[in-house]
């Protein structure tokens, strides 16, 4: 399968990961979008990996190890969701516990 | 590779050490004995030793300037853990942990001065992001506090999502993640568009990620509304180092890169600079309440800063240096004071002069620095900054318009001064500021004077 189709697929996942930020209100659900566009990210890092090793492999007589710092990258990208996901959730339900919703509308109080 | 191991260990010693102390003065000297020992080792690898040999794998690259910028944040650290230490103790139950997030931050700052690749300024970036939702939230049941630390998190979170897709891009056109490779190596990979396409705009969207980092307009929003709704103590740091930190990481980057994205990136930046400026001073006029005044005039103060993505020549960053010196030190006092005062708001200030002579003679110095008024290191700051700028040429109006909207800056920065000295009344403490607070306010303010009168003795430790 050509690698143009991951393109095409990722950037529309990650575009609906963005409009979904930019139009739900409920924070859970904007956390969840933000995950499809770090998810958007994983699967572009993982073509692009296979591309540039599929490249390097044609005429190579040796195998190559070209695109693997891209799939590294992955587990990096993985991790760190791991640690956003663990104080996001902690933040949301602090701010569940004082106001009893987790809708970003309620979030007015700075504005003067 | 010293300050990054210590900072990450001394992070930990610090959780521990809130286990066992049972006296929450214990625990800040056990964190200035870490800023100490921090400073230390990375002044050591400034000299070439390296107390544990680490094969980076080029994955960070150390030089001169990136430690001696480690050095101004440790001192900067350890300066504001002098003057606010009480008032961390203050903010909430888990001092030790906030104490341990602080140098977590320091870990990021010191990966973010030496990254040699975009897997490691991604890591930098999110290991100084991540503790900084945490401390925006520090106080729970403060509402404006949990407000702010969710609204953070999310716009962290969110641009940290459109930097990631910028790498990955990046990562298509080019075939790897260092950050000096030009686009060549996709040849004969099937790729239906040009590379070079791909790497546009994967370093436009690191570009508009970074400055949501820094808070540059058009992605400042986020700014007024969490520096204003953290607890002030938090606010100081996030303001001073970690913003300057993330400037050197931009310029870091862009260093090398402006060259791809060739004139229409002379087109993009002016207007992102001019705006910023714009947006930053113009709207501190208006503020009532200091807190949210300095949160503005942080954009303003971004937007000096930011002429050093212009020249990307040796003046501009040493003009970054001085810069983030001379903002990180006037900043972190300015907020000292402020913390301690019960009132935010200008009237908060009245009368301090009278009161306390040298908290206020040490604040005006911090305002006029942050002016850019001439013999304090405010003036050389945006001085380098400009002249950078002119050198590399063809942007003269906005220099003017820079230095017109300095002089706007100076009418909000003045009215704290005028406050302080020609108002009567009796400013409300929360915590009395005794001797040694006078004193160490009155050391930033002579060290600030000193940089003013002699901008080469702050520089030339770069080259050394």
């Amino acid at each position: 399968m050509p690698v143009n189709y991951y393109i095409y697929f990722c950037l529309a996942l990650f575009s609906i990961g963005v409009v979904g930020v930019l139009t739900r209100r409920n924070a859970i659900i904007i956390f969840m979008c933000i995950e499809l566009m770090l998810n958007a990210v994983n699967l572009l890092l993982v073509a692009f990996s296979k591309m540039h090793h599929g490249a390097a492999a044609a005429g190579a007589t040796v195998p190559s190890t070209v695109g693997a710092d891209g799939q590294i990258f992955v587990f990096f990208i993985m991790v760190v969701a791991a640690a956003e996901v663990s104080v996001g959730l902690a933040i949301i339900v602090m701010m569940y516990r004082n106001i009893h919703s987790v809708d970003v509308n309620f979030l007015n109080r700075l504005k003067n | 590779m010293n300050a990054i191991i210590f900072s990450a260990v001394w992070g930990v010693v610090m959780m521990f050490g809130g286990l066992i102390a049972k006296n929450k003065t214990t625990v800040t000297y056990l964190a200035i004995a870490g800023l100490l020992v921090l400073t230390g080792v990375n002044l050591l690898h400034s000299c070439g030793s390296w107390v544990i040999k680490v094969d980076t794998h080029e994955t960070l690259h150390f030089d001169s300037m990136g430690l001696y910028f480690n050095t101004i944040a440790f001192v900067s650290t350890l300066l504001y853990v002098l003057l606010s230490g009480k008032d961390i103790e203050r903010a909430g139950v888990h001092v030790a942990e906030y104490y341990a997030l602080i140098f977590f931050v320091l870990c990021g700052v010191s990966i973010l001065t030496s990254f040699n690749g975009l897997l490691m300024l991604f890591l930098g970036i999110e290991i100084m992001s991540i503790p900084l939702y945490i401390l925006t939230g520090a106080d729970k049941k403060n509402l404006k506090s949990n407000e702010a630390s969710l609204k953070y998190f999310l716009m962290g979170s969110f641009s940290t999502g459109i930097m990631l897709m910028g790498i990955a891009l990046i990562y298509g056109a080019t075939g790897n993640f260092g950050i000096n490779i030009g686009p060549n190596s996709a040849a004969g990979t099937g790729l239906g568009f040009r590379p070079s396409f791909l790497e546009v705009g994967g370093l436009l969207l690191l570009f508009v990620a970074m400055s949501f980092k820094v808070s540059a307009a058009p992605f400042h929003f986020w700014t007024p509304d969490v520096y204003d709704g953290a607890p002030s103590v938090f606010t100081s740091f996030m303001a001073t180092i970690v913003k300057s930190a993330g400037f050197y990481a931009f310029i870091k980057l862009m260093d090398v890169r402006t060259a791809i994205l060739g004139d229409s990136w002379l087109i993009v930046l002016p207007l992102v600079i001019f705006s910023t400026l714009l947006i930053g001073n113009i709207t501190a006029v208006f503020q009532q309440s200091v807190k949210r005044m300095l949160a503005y005039s942080s954009i303003a103060q971004a937007g000096f800063m930011l002429f050093a993505l212009y020249g990307t020549s040796v003046m501009s960053k040493e003009g970054l240096i001085l810069y983030a010196f001379s903002y990180s030190i006037a900043t972190i006092g300015l907020f000292a004071i402020l913390i301690r005062l019960k009132d935010y708001s200008l009237d908060g200030f009245n009368g301090l002069a009278a009161q306390h002579p040298m908290v206020a003679f040490s604040a005006a110095v911090f305002l006029l620095s942050l002016a850019g008024i001439p013999l304090t290191a405010g003036f050389f700051a945006k001085y380098y900054m400009l002249a950078a700028a002119v050198k590399a040429g063809g942007i003269l109006w906005l220099v003017i318009a820079a230095v017109l909207l300095a002089a706007v800056s100076v009418y909000y920065y003045f009215r704290v001064i005028q406050s302080m000295y020609f108002k009567t009344g009796t400013p409300e403490w929360t915590s009395p500021a005794g001797k040694s607070f006078a004193w160490t306010l009155l050391l930033l303010a002579a060290l600030l004077i000193y940089a003013g009168l002699f901008p080469t003795a702050v520089l030339k430790f770069i080259y050394f």
